[in-house]
């Protein structure tokens, strides 16, 4: 009997733990993936967005909806550093074309 | 391991911005078109020597002897032919309101290729020759084609084919806001973008005659007087809009909508500065 107890209590106790470390993941995805559209929106008031970071975007959405929020993560992450050198480029372009103009 | 690669082909991708960033006022900030022109031109000559001037209207095909004789071979069928044969029926049919193209154009349309795109007082903006086909269509009640298919490859082509030899005759009026769109074209056209870090100039300035995978890359100079174009690598004709959308693609940035002001102005640009060099569209690329 307190062995069943013990048995029934651990699995409950792993089926918590594992709820919530599921329900983490996801709002970490949701940070993740609000801070890769920002900058990439950003990119896009700078009339400079990567098609690279729309397909970064594009995985993270589907492996959240697979429910693999790790990934997800990952590649949101992805997006958001690919966003920000979109970003980068188009604030150094504002100069540095004149360097490749023929005079 | 994916996100690893990716994470460090991003941090690549800054290092080489960092590396390619220039201190600002290289050049001088008060537009010259007319220098600008003379430059433009120069440099082009002294680059290929051997290429006779209004020679670069014919793309990788001024640049290589073999790919010119091959050329030559192929204007005697050429690919294009198609698209031109439709794009004079298109021409010569009247809209549904008894109007046509002609009634829409300087000329009735014919032999007026090499006068666009125009900077419109009016608008403050540039006009290119697609722009206006479309206009010309909804002011009829026809709805507008896509810049990029092949409806308007084929006007374009059929407008082209009548102004053959005819040098470009760019204008740039005395009004700020043209220069300004001159300089903006101008601008676009040396920005680097996409992951690539490629601007226009990257292949069209820097690399023509040489090999990008199997191609040889034109030369920026006369780049547009052979539009529009059949392409072997679309089996298809492409109009200046599907040019400049594709190229953005393929140095992975996202392209603007066709006829977005940018395209706009970087035609206006690309034009005046082969101002003089004969319209040989349409023509046909590998």
């Amino acid at each position: 009997m307190r062995t069943s107890t013990f048995v029934v209590t651990s699995v409950l106790l792993i089926a918590g733990a594992t709820s919530a470390l599921a329900a983490g993941s996801e709002a970490d995805f949701k940070a993740a993936y609000a801070a890769a559209e920002a900058a990439n929106k950003e990119a896009g008031s700078l009339r400079n967005q990567w098609t690279v970071t729309a397909s970064a975007l594009a995985a993270a959405k589907k492996a959240a909806d697979a429910g693999d929020f790790d990934k997800a993560i990952a590649s949101s992450k992805e997006a958001e550093a690919l966003a920000k050198a979109s970003i980068f480029q188009a604030t150094s372009e504002k100069e540095a074309w004149k360097a490749l103009e023929i005079r | 391991m994916r996100p690893v690669i990716h994470f460090a082909s991003a941090a690549l991708a800054l290092a080489a911005l960092a590396f390619t960033a220039v201190p600002s006022a290289v050049a001088a900030d008060k537009p010259d078109p007319v220098a600008d022109a003379k430059a433009f031109r120069n440099f082009f000559a002294q680059k290929f020597p051997k290429v006779k001037l209004e020679d670069f209207v014919n793309g990788p095909y001024s640049m290589n002897e073999d790919m010119h004789r091959q050329w030559e071979e192929k204007e005697q069928f050429p690919p294009y032919e198609f698209s031109l044969d439709m794009g004079k029926e298109m021409f010569s049919k009247p809209f549904k309101n008894g109007k046509s193209y002609a009634d829409c154009f300087p000329n009735k349309g014919i032999g007026i290729r090499q006068n666009y795109p125009y900077f419109d007082a009016g608008e403050g903006k540039v006009v290119t020759l697609e722009l206006a086909l479309n206009r010309c269509r909804e002011a009829n009640g026809e709805p507008p084609f896509s810049y990029v298919k092949d409806e308007m490859a084929a006007l374009t082509a059929y407008m082209a084919f009548t102004s053959r030899g005819k040098p470009f005759d760019i204008k740039i009026p005395d009004d700020p806001r043209a220069l300004e769109a001159y300089q903006n074209g101008k601008r676009y056209f040396y920005t680097r973008r996409g992951q690539l870090n490629f601007s226009c100039a990257t292949c069209h300035v820097q690399t023509p005659g040489e090999r990008i995978r199997a191609e040889v890359l034109a030369p920026a100079l006369g780049i547009l007087n052979a539009m529009p174009i059949y392409r072997s690598e679309w089996s298809g004709m492409g109009t200046i809009s599907r040019r400049f959308t594709t190229c953005n693609s393929q140095i992975r940035g996202v392209p603007l909508n066709p006829q977005d002001d940018e395209y706009r102005d970087l035609e206006y640009y690309l034009s005046y500065v082969s101002n003089g060099l004969p319209i040989s569209g349409p023509g046909a690329r590998p």
